[in-house]
């Protein structure tokens, strides 16, 4: 099991492709649900890197941070849906 | 021999959140990136929380990874229906490619983008 021991490093370097390539649409993204949408992403690919760094690290306690993002995801995202709809610029 | 499979399933669900975020940054649209990222980035995390609980092989691990599954697949549909309604409704700007537009501006002028 020793030549498993870095695997879970390169899926972490993996995820963070994932959050860059999310970050740079968040940063230019035209309009606000371009943002929204990119911040989803980012929350959703942020429960994957607590998933990966509890695995690295093999320990229990990242993973409830997962927990917790995933419940803070769904409410972030409807507060800014309901923003965006009551104020009608883009 | 449950430490392999767990680390192949998460390479999956890795490889599932990048095709996500180069989907949301090669897409032309808002509803487009919206679709290309929604599915995916749900079953990306899917399989990752699997493969952690593969990974751990704990109870107490399978039951937290059960209820990440359960949350994100009940509330991420949600959400990105609404950030798509809102979106359109507020007048975010469509794809010049967009052949029909089936909630827009009909003959009579009358439109729910108005």
């Amino acid at each position: 099991m020793n030549n498993l021991q870095y695997i879970p490093l390169v899926l972490l370097a993996i995820v963070a492709v994932a959050f860059g390539l999310s970050f740079i649409r968040f940063m230019l993204g035209p309009s606000r649900a371009d943002r929204v949408i990119a911040l989803d992403t980012l929350t959703i690919v942020a429960i994957g890197a607590a998933l990966t760094a509890g695995v690295w690290t093999r320990s229990v306690f990242l993973l409830d941070i997962g927990l917790l993002l995933a419940l803070l995801a769904f409410v972030s995202t409807v507060a800014f849906a309901y923003y965006q709809e009551r104020r009608n610029d883009r | 021999m449950n430490e392999p499979i767990g680390l192949f399933i998460m390479g999956a669900g890795a490889l599932l959140m990048v095709f996500a975020g180069i989907g949301l940054l090669r897409m032309p649209d808002f509803l487009l990136r919206l679709a290309a990222t929604s599915k995916s980035s749900s079953l990306g995390i899917a399989l990752i929380a699997v493969g952690t609980a593969l990974f751990f092989w704990d109870d107490g691990v399978t039951l937290r990874m059960a209820a990440i599954v359960l949350f994100v697949f009940l509330t991420a549909p949600v959400a990105s229906h609404m950030i798509g309604r809102a979106g359109y409704r507020s007048g975010t700007p469509l794809w010049h490619g967009t052949t029909i537009d089936e909630m827009g501006r009909d003959e009579t002028g009358k439109g729910i983008r108005g």
